[in-house]
């Protein structure tokens, strides 16, 4: 696999992009639905950045917000239920000029793609991965998922669930390799602006879990947590990101993390009662399988000829000699 | 037998061809011998082709009868096909992977045993008896067995005969079928070119005393003649082929998940691969190996993925997709038996309606179908131009059979045209939108990301031609009409396969896969004694190409002959009304409303040409 040779071309004038040029069509989500302030949190970061339309993939599943490529007007992919990483994890090995970002939901990426959870946090591939975590199935019309918490009642846990939640950053820290983890709610806009900017820079796989309502299965889940700003814990660190002061004034129960201290990471990650936002991992220094696999080799119809030619040799028989 | 007489004078005797098995435990080198016995005579200028025996197991016990593991080697004075009907002579290095071969039903009544004895005199009396009672057996059974002592000679020239004992035997085999003993040097030579010289003399010692003892003892020797070899050729198996046409198509990633029989190709493809700047990416599951294959295509570069039956019918749904965004994907299947995971390791052609069918909904793709070695490493090629150009997924089915057998093949001449162009990054002309299908043809540009003005998203739901979510009726109609024109337009560039044989007569077999060279010659012996047979032999299952259905009704009877199950028409609540076919002939028949009959076998093996001559014999006089 090889660069293509575009990337070593000088850029020599600068492209400016608007707000209006990521907007794709009006969004079918809820209103209200936190699906909103993602897409106005990425949008923003596209212009910020200045990241290329036409070099911006967005890839998904399925579910609610897996609609979410058909509101970037940017290259997208919403494939099949479950699937959305190893579809980027191609793209990513594919083009590494692109830029690759994954939306996907509870459902999408905790449940059905679990496996593929798992292994692409190993693989670290660089991508920015949305875990758009609403607690619920909305596209199917409300059935518990596997962040459902305990007792929800649901279209199939009509007496309340039976299983306790299962904790997607806990998951994603307790896999090798982990590289950037890091959490966001809906509510907060420019607090999610600056984690979806701080995970689109890292390089390897950024997961962002962001906590998400869902105004029309699950409208009251959060509001415990939305009425009583201390019940947030705002993660503050040099090395991570510092809150502007006015949002400080409203979140005062602020932290400082490390976010090189995984052990520290996990013990946040774990406690259900206080939603830590912010950078909860960041380890640069994890390698990415895309740079594992490169290996300089171009892939040059004569490096092919030569290739093929060897392994020939090793297989041919020859006529004898005459004689 | 004496081992003083010399028999010098004694004069080779001629064969057409002969069918030799060399079989041992499990690391005792029997698949080494064998491969380099073929590629020996191949070097001579005969026909090949060699299959491995393989033991269901990694590690079964030592001398157990389901642990045969070696090589069947059928040479020939012309052209070899297919591997055969029973063996002619086998040597083996006990007696118990001998009597699995014998169970089997594997060995020509009349074939000749080689068989190490050290198990006479064996210090565990349990083997001994053993020994002696499967000998006794087997003498009486007519066989002629040969008690050669082996591990003896080889004693003589290494400590651990072991490591040397399948050298020894090749030495055997090259003077019992005349090889010339320095291109066994030479051959040897190749074979351990990696390890130092001394390994490679010592086991060039081992030959020569192989020969020289079968010299000495055998009262009997061979010649197979052939015309002296005149062009270079290369021996692989199917398995390296597919691997190897992997490379030469251009295809830069192979995404793939551990699978018998496939993962061979994957196997050898890792090691190569990445010499031409390519990546075998093992994924985290059958799935996630075809999403990734995806998303590579989609991203500019067509990409493969290799698997057999379970794992095919995991990546059902991703395939669907595939079709849907039309995205070039190719997937191989190397077949196995079915349903579930049935027999790994053995053969099967029960996956063509899968591949054909496959996916929910109507998901046309394209099923191409490689019968020999040669044409797994052309398909190869041809699957990623066809996946490119339709922007379709190829499915090309290989199997067991082919995945094993070696066959020698003009050694291939590397064109550029082989391989794919870079990925096509110019802009898309302001207002052509992602699916702008042509009417005619279904045929649309491939939209990929980096070209400017392309950006859409594709998508797994109903789409128009915008790659907008449309649930309007007539949009969707209009989509699978596309889809489907796209089958019709590759069908129109495809020929009309070749008549083995006369363009009439009173029966005509059709087949497809591996099965091409036990049919055609079968149907050769047939015509050999003026039976009016012919044969024709299917590279595409999908689309079928013009042209059949006039050359089958040039015929009385119509028939075809698969690696699949048919119902049989013997049985008593069997009859037109309920009879399932075997897929071809269904094909044939769904298309072309012909009575085509069917023969289908599902024995794991290799369909003999010995069968299939009794098959359409008896169906040439009902």
């Amino acid at each position: 696999m090889n660069m293509l040779a575009t990337e070593c071309l000088l850029e020599l004038c600068e492209e400016r992009h608007e707000l209006e040029d990521y907007q794709s069509g009006v969004p079918r989500w809820c209103s209200g639905c936190g699906d909103n302030a993602i897409l106005a949190a990425v949008q923003r970061l596209c212009r910020d950045e200045g990241l290329r339309p036409e070099k911006t993939v967005f890839v998904s599943g399925i579910g609610c917000s897996s609609r979410f490529p058909h509101y970037m007007r940017t290259y997208g992919f919403h494939g099949i239920h479950g699937r959305a990483l190893p579809v980027a994890e191609g793209v990513r090995l594919a083009r590494p000029d692109l830029n690759v970002f994954v939306n996907t939901g509870d459902g999408d990426c905790c449940s059905i793609g679990a496996a593929h959870w798992i292994h692409a946090i190993r693989y670290n591939m660089n991508m920015t991965v949305f875990l758009h975590d609403n607690q619920i199935y909305g596209l199917t019309k409300m059935q518990a998922s596997p962040t459902s918490p305990r007792g929800t009642k649901s279209n199939t846990t009509p007496r309340g669930s039976t299983l306790e939640a299962l904790q997607p950053l806990s998951v994603t820290l307790g896999v090798q390799n982990v590289s950037f983890v890091a959490q966001a709610v809906d509510w907060i806009p420019e607090n999610l602006y600056e984690i979806v900017k701080a995970a689109y820079h890292h390089k390897g796989f950024s997961f962002v879990r962001i906590v998400q309502r869902c105004p029309e299965w699950l409208p009251k889940v959060w509001d415990p947590w939305l009425h009583d700003p201390q019940r947030i814990t705002i993660l503050r660190h040099e090395r991570g990101l510092q809150p502007s002061a006015a949002l400080s004034q409203v979140y005062r129960n602020q932290l400082e993390h490390d976010p090189s201290n995984l052990n520290r990471a996990r013990e946040l990650a774990s406690d259900t009662d206080q939603i830590p936002v912010g950078i909860l991992y960041r380890d640069p220094s994890v390698p990415c399988y895309e740079d594992l696999r490169q290996n300089g080799k171009l892939h040059t119809p004569e490096l092919i000829r030569s290739g093929l030619e060897a392994e020939f040799d090793k297989f041919t028989v020859w006529p004898q000699a005459a004689g | 037998m004496n081992s003083s007489t010399t028999l010098q004078s004694k004069t080779a005797t001629t064969l057409k061809e002969h069918i030799v098995e060399i079989i041992s435990d499990s690391g005792e080198g029997a698949q080494r011998c064998g491969q380099s016995l073929g590629s020996i005579a191949a070097r001579m200028g005969n026909g090949i082709w060699t299959v491995e025996i393989i033991p269901a197991e990694i590690r079964p016990p030592a001398r157990s009868v389901a642990g045969a593991s070696g090589n069947r080697i059928r040479i020939g004075s012309g052209p070899v096909s297919n591997g055969g009907d029973e063996t002619d002579l086998v040597v083996a290095f006990n007696e118990q992977v001998l009597l699995g071969r014998v169970r089997a039903g594997e060995l020509k009544p009349e074939c000749i045993i080689l068989l190490e004895n050290m198990w006479r005199e064996h210090a565990d009396p349990k083997i001994v008896a053993a020994y002696t009672e499967t000998y006794d057996k087997v003498c009486a059974a007519g066989y002629r067995v040969i008690e050669i002592p082996m591990e003896r000679e080889c004693r003589k020239l290494v400590a651990d005969a072991k490591r040397g004992k399948n050298m020894f035997a090749l030495g055997m085999l090259c003077h019992l079928y005349s090889l010339e003993l320095q291109l066994a040097r030479e051959q040897i030579a190749i074979t351990f070119g990696k390890k130092e010289q001394s390994v490679v003399t010592q086991n060039v010692k081992l030959l020569e005393a192989g020969f020289a003892w079968a010299e000495a003892n055998l009262d009997f020797c061979y010649r197979i003649p052939a015309p002296r070899a005149t062009e270079p050729k290369v021996v692989i198996n199917g398995n390296t082929a597919l691997a190897l046409g992997v490379l030469a198509s251009g295809m830069e990633l192979c995404s793939m998940y551990p699978i018998t029989p496939a993962t061979s190709a994957s196997h050898y493809l890792s090691d190569v691969f990445e010499k031409v700047g390519g990546v075998v990416h093992q994924a985290e599951d059958e799935i996630a190996a075809c999403a990734f294959a995806i998303g590579a295509s989609y991203a500019g570069k067509c990409t493969v993925t290799i698997t057999s039956g379970p794992g095919y019918s995991l990546k059902q749904e991703a395939i669907g997709l595939a079709v849907m965004g039309e995205i070039p994907l190719v997937v191989v299947n190397v077949q196995r038996g079915g349903p579930s995971t049935g027999q790994p390791t053995k053969v099967e052609q029960g996956d063509a309606p899968a591949a054909i069918f496959g996916s929910h909904g109507d998901a046309p793709k394209v099923v191409m179908a490689p019968s020999t070695i040669e044409d797994c490493f052309y398909s190869m090629i041809t699957a990623r131009k066809i996946a490119e150009t339709f922007n379709m997924v190829v499915v090309v089915l290989s199997d067991a059979s082919l995945a094993t057998s070696q066959q020698p093949f003009p050694r291939p001449q590397f064109s550029e045209s082989w391989i794919a162009p870079p990925v096509d990054q110019s802009a898309v002309p302001e207002g052509m939108k992602p699916y702008d299908w042509d009417a005619a043809t279904g045929l649309a540009r491939r939209f990929i990301p980096g070209q400017p003005n392309g950006m859409h998203t594709l998508t797994g739901l109903a789409h128009d031609r915008a790659s907008h979510v449309a649930y309007d009726p007539e949009i969707n109609e209009e989509t699978l009409h596309f889809r489907s024109l796209k089958l019709a337009a590759l069908q129109k560039t495809l020929k009309t396969p070749p008549v083995f044989g006369d363009p009439q007569g009173d029966l005509l077999v059709l087949g497809w896969g591996s099965t091409k060279g036990a049919i055609e010659e079968a149907v050769q012996a047939l015509r050999d004694d003026g039976k009016k047979v012919s044969s024709m032999h299917l590279q595409f299952l999908q689309p079928l190409p013009g042209g059949i259905k006039e050359i089958m009704q040039r015929f009385g009877k119509v028939m075809t002959v698969e690696g699949n199950w048919c119902d049989r028409p013997e049985d008593e609540i069997i009859d037109e009304s309920n009879r399932r076919y075997s897929t071809l002939a269904l094909l044939l028949r769904a298309r072309y409303l012909i009575d085509v009959d069917c023969y289908g076998e599902v024995k794991g093996q290799p369909i003999k040409p010995s069968t299939i001559r009794r098959v359409l014999a008896a169906k040439l006089a009902a």
